[in-house]
């Protein structure tokens, strides 16, 4: 129920949805996270919840915030940051070595049974490591965490044909559109996804849900077109990112790059994206000069991932609905 | 009229799709990281009452439907309207057609307050209490002795419904009878 109402003999709305027990187990979880990387002497960082910049993401919206101008900052915008990975690479560009941290990260209008517009994430970075190696961390944090059995490594390409018979490197955009309209019978809907948003329909109505049941999955090797801040190399004559993502139970936990260090690169990433912004009618988003400079100045060759907090949670718990371990999700904050 | 974003469909918002109203019954958001998000949303026609799945792409938006559930006293009808009155003292009558009556027809008892639907400002359903009493109009005679026996027989009531009854239930009885099942509940003490 939104809007403060609740249904009669439900819990008032000034109540939390997490049990105690469960909050017990938030606490226990992020003692977890500290002792791993105390342990790994990694250290822990803390940079700006509130940014100058936002991002550029195609399907990620900022949530903006109006501060008032203070010295040195005299425009009148801010955005609440969706992941502190630019100010983490400002950090890593100055010789911070290994970092993490865990913050609450903000996406706009993101609400329903893994989502809230604001969650907790883990950050971490690991010079001179890359996609591969960071994996076998992450699997160490998590199957650790929950006691699950080590993940295996199947790419992008490999999921998509096994699980809905297409090839995503090579299918053309009819063929993606058929899968689509397969999979929601809605015409209408279809003849608006491009390549790439045809993709993420397949990718999660039908590849995701069957994911990570017998033990968790990464998926490596995404399209370069979803490469995001991962660098592009080619895999038997297709282009391919070295991004991954962990799935565990269906669910989704993390997504890390062994990351783009090119700034020239990055800027058209950035440019591209907000062109497509323009084509979708999307705010464009200025481009972090501050990143970028860091880029120039030199990004060490490094890995870095990103980790729902709240997802991991949930599989700790065993709960089905990301309410049940938020103490006030965003409709009773 | 107002319309809503994907982003604000909950259960029981009512919205316009392909110029039909209906009624949100769930909407599932589903989003990868760094992809396309999508609302699978679950909808109720309230024209058809046919269930309708769909799939957007979260962030667009549909007209709201200018549709309300007012309580409204059951008046006559004149054979081809039922007509219905407001219960807050305006005395604004609505004129409900077949369509709209539907199978509450059955259950209508002059007098009794029904869940009329507008749509528009028109009667587009009419939902009847979980309970009514009515008075059977014709049975078989009543059976005494037999409370205990179980078995049933038909009864029809003054609406023209006819709902199994124990065979104890005799004419001019008044019955309470759960509309959500067409069973019979319990005799009326009158």
């Amino acid at each position: 129920m939104g809007r403060g109402q609740s249904l009669p003999g439900a819990a008032p709305s000034w109540q939390p949805t997490a049990t105690r027990q469960v909050l017990e187990g938030r606490a226990r979880q992020l003692d977890w996270v500290r002792g791993f990387f105390a342990q790994r002497g990694v250290l822990e960082v803390e940079t700006p919840v509130l940014g100058q910049c936002g991002i550029t993401d195609v399907n990620i919206d900022c949530i903006a915030a109006a501060p008032q101008p203070v010295a040195g900052w005299t425009h009148s915008t801010g955005w609440l940051q969706t992941s502190p990975e630019y100010h983490m690479k400002r950090l890593l560009a100055a010789g911070s070595g290994s970092i993490y941290q865990v913050s609450h990260v903000f996406r706009n209008g993101e609400r329903g049974r893994r989502h809230n517009p604001e969650f907790s994430l883990l950050e971490w970075y690991r010079p001179g490591w890359n996609d591969e190696q960071l994996m076998d961390e992450v699997a160490a944090l998590v199957c650790g965490w929950l006691g699950a059995p080590e993940p295996e490594r199947m790419s992008y390409r490999q999921l998509m044909r096994a699980h809905a018979g297409l090839d995503p490197m090579t299918a053309d955009l009819p063929e993606l559109r058929n899968a689509c309209y397969s999979l929601t019978g809605d015409a209408a809907l279809v003849d608006q996804l491009d390549r790439d948003s045809c993709l993420d329909l397949v990718m999660s109505f039908r590849v995701e849900p069957a994911l990570g049941f017998d033990r968790p999955v990464f998926v490596t090797r995404y399209p370069a077109s979803q490469a995001a801040l991962a660098r592009i190399s080619e895999e038997d004559g297709c282009p391919v990112a070295h991004r991954f993502e962990l799935y565990v139970q269906g669910i989704e936990l993390c997504n890390g790059y062994w990351e783009l260090t090119d700034a020239d690169e990055q800027r058209q990433r950035f440019e591209a994206d907000n062109a497509r912004r323009r084509e979708l009618g999307k705010p464009e988003m200025p481009v972090d000069e501050r990143l970028l400079a860091a880029l120039e100045a030199g990004l060490p060759e490094c890995a870095g991932v990103a980790l729902g907090l709240d997802r991991l949670l949930m599989l700790k718990c065993g709960v089905d609905d990301i309410s049940e371990v938020l103490a006030f999700p965003a409709e009773r904050s | 009229m107002a319309s809503y974003s994907t982003n604000e469909f909950r259960g029981g918002l009512k919205v316009l799709l392909d110029g039909d109203p209906c009624v949100i019954l769930e909407n599932e958001f589903v989003k990868p990281g760094k992809g396309q998000a999508f609302n699978r949303v679950k909808l109720r026609n309230l024209m058809t009452n046919r269930v309708w799945e769909r799939t957007f792409k979260s962030g667009e938006s549909l007209e709201a439907a200018d549709v309300m559930d007012q309580d409204m006293e059951y008046l006559y009808t004149d054979g081809e309207f039922w007509h219905f009155m407001k219960t807050d003292g305006s005395f604004e009558q609505y004129p409900a057609d077949a369509k709209a009556v539907g199978d509450t027809v059955k259950w209508l008892k002059e007098q009794d307050v029904y869940t009329v639907t507008l749509y528009n400002g028109a009667p587009l359903s009419v939902t009847p209490p979980n309970f009514v009493e009515l008075e059977v109009v014709e049975t078989d005679p009543g059976m005494k002795g037999d409370t205990a026996q179980g078995g049933s027989k038909p009864a029809t009531l003054t609406t023209g419904a006819v709902v199994q009854v124990p065979l104890f239930i005799s004419i001019g009885e008044v019955l309470k009878v759960d509309t959500r099942t067409g069973e019979y509940v319990n005799r009326v003490k009158s």
